[in-house]
């Protein structure tokens, strides 16, 4: 496949929900292209469509229209030639709290198929500090080690495309900080794209090198971290977030200019 | 090694042993860690066994075609238990992703439906098993009925009976995953509807005629006419097991398209990815 396809591409991608009548535009009409090897930040407020673009990324939720695309293959139709390249870490998901954390890591390696999985478990909880939680029941965790160990589900198959719904919530700030190095290694070593999405703006501007800001299901801007603090004219990215947010980010960007 | 040697191919249809065996372990996971839901599995059919066979004991002391037809309702109860338990099997093992909010996860795994499906099926033998061993024993030993006495016939019964119990948990299922756990009980009462309309306990013939032609459209229904016939008249009826095999194979395949319109449908509204009420 040519190196200019895509890692992650939607196009027009819209996303309706219907309920008791009433319909909802979740996601409207949207498109970009994140190029192999990249980190992307998703950024929005509740309900900008976030969390339902990267579903339709992975499948887990059908487009009402466009396509949302991974290496080529649309998700809609082929997602079982890409789901094995890829891997997903959320909030709103869990893992069975019974099973022990090597357990899960266990049931969700074979279903990758990962090869050497009793090593790879070995170095996975090195390198986010879960050896001495190994064999403790999941749901005894706190907070932030379910978050590590959920970090580690994402990494099992080592993925290409890792899509990330606020992979640092709840955990402390040094724990946070060594999980973003973490990733930053991760991307360095396996050209692995990253698309994430945070409410964390320091962490934004820290892994991505392109942020896509959403609003009501559109995409209100698109740039680089610089750019954007020099198009609203703004010192970090919670500023630019809060311009956005509040409908003042045309008036700043005139400002700017 | 390709993508289709390693079972990544694109079909939707492929299935990798490797995929239903990580979640056959994932479920055995689970039973070993947790005594009370292995207690479960023998509790209730245990009980049921234990009211029916007094029961039969009883009637049995002031009824000559009773005392004939011994261990007809021994024979009823654990016969139903393998429809019901074989159904609770396949449900519970499902729900268990509902309630740890781990579907999406293997949603977005390679996992395939149809080896989701095959997982919650071996695991529905094994949840049986736990349940069922123990309590034909008991059966032995404290009423004389040895249910395994049934030979090749029981066999025959417990295929026809638990191909249903899978079909009526496929569906429960889907409706489960697209609905979200409001639905959750129909997975404990859905069996419930059938029991009265399969005959579990009396013959077809005691229905009113218009329900006769519903009894006979369902396979349990076969089944239990077959038990009847070999323990009260010693005679093994092939041609209802094969209809009810035949009605059990078109039951099956509509299940399995039921639960595939079921998940397009969940992926339609995103019910997936937020696994609640």
């Amino acid at each position: 496949m040519p190196s200019s396809v895509p890692a992650i591409e939607a196009d027009r991608l819209s996303k309706v929900y219907t309920a008791r009548g009433r319909t909802t535009l979740a996601v409207d009409g949207i498109s970009f292209a994140l190029a192999p090897g990249s980190v992307t930040g998703l950024l929005g407020g509740n309900g900008a469509g976030k969390t339902t673009t990267i579903a339709m990324i992975l499948g887990l939720i059908e487009p009402t229209a466009g396509a949302a695309r991974v290496m080529g293959s649309d998700m809609a139709r082929e997602r079982y030639r890409m789901l094995h390249r890829m891997n997903f870490e959320s909030p709103y998901m869990d893992m069975p709290n019974r099973l022990t954390v090597r357990q899960n890591l266990t049931v969700f390696g074979r279903l990758y198929a990962v090869e050497d999985l009793a090593g790879h478990i070995a170095a996975l909880a090195g390198q986010l500090d879960l050896a001495d939680l190994l064999d403790r029941p999941t749901g005894k965790l706190s907070a932030g080690q379910k978050t590590r160990v959920s970090l580690a589900k994402a990494l099992i198959n080592r993925p290409d495309i890792l899509l990330l719904d606020e992979p640092t919530a709840s955990l402390d700030p040094d724990t946070a900080d060594w999980v973003r190095g973490h990733l930053e290694r991760y991307r360095t070593e396996r050209n692995a794209t990253i698309l994430l999405a945070s409410h964390n703006m320091a962490e934004v501007e820290r892994l991505c090198e392109r942020v896509i800001i959403m609003k009501r299901g559109r995409i209100e801007d698109d740039g680089s971290p610089a750019a954007l603090l020099a198009r609203y004219g703004r010192d970090n990215l919670e500023e630019v977030f809060l311009d956005v947010a509040r409908g003042r980010g045309e008036a700043a960007r005139e400002a700017a200019q | 090694m390709t993508d289709t040697a390693r079972g990544h191919g694109t079909s939707g249809l492929a299935l990798a042993p490797h995929r239903v065996g990580a979640m056959v372990l994932r479920y055995l996971y689970l039973l070993r860690s947790s005594w009370s839901r292995i207690l479960e599995l023998i509790y209730w059919p245990a009980v049921q066994l234990f009211v029916w066979g007094f029961l039969q004991f009883y009637i049995a002391q002031n009824s000559g075609f009773f005392a004939r037809a011994a261990g007809m309702f021994i024979g009823a109860v654990l016969l139903w238990d393998i429809l019901f338990r074989g159904q609770l099997g396949f449900s519970v093992s499902f729900l268990e992703e509902m309630w740890s909010r781990n579907l999406a996860n293997l949603m977005i795994s390679p996992l395939r439906p149809i080896e989701f499906v095959a997982a919650l099926m071996i695991m529905s033998i094994v949840r049986l098993a736990i349940g069922m061993v123990p309590v034909t024993i008991f059966a032995i030993v404290f009423f004389g009925f040895n249910f395994y006495s049934l030979g090749i016939a029981l066999a025959v019964f417990f295929l026809n009976l638990i191909l249903t119990s899978w079909s009526v948990g496929i569906v429960v299922s889907g409706v489960v995953m697209r609905n979200g756990m409001g639905a959750e009980s129909l997975a404990w009462t859905v069996m419930f509807v059938l029991m009265p309309l399969t005959c579990v306990y009396y013959p077809v013939a005691v229905l009113p005629d218009w329900l006769q032609w519903v009894a006979w459209v369902l396979p349990p229904t076969y089944v239990f006419e077959g038990m009847r016939a070999l323990v009260l008249e010693r005679t093994f009826r092939g041609d209802l097991m094969l209809a009810a095999f035949v009605l059990n194979l078109v039951f099956f395949a509509i299940a399995v398209a039921v639960f595939l319109a079921l998940l397009r449908s969940a992926r339609r509204i995103g019910s997936l990815l937020q696994s609640g009420e």
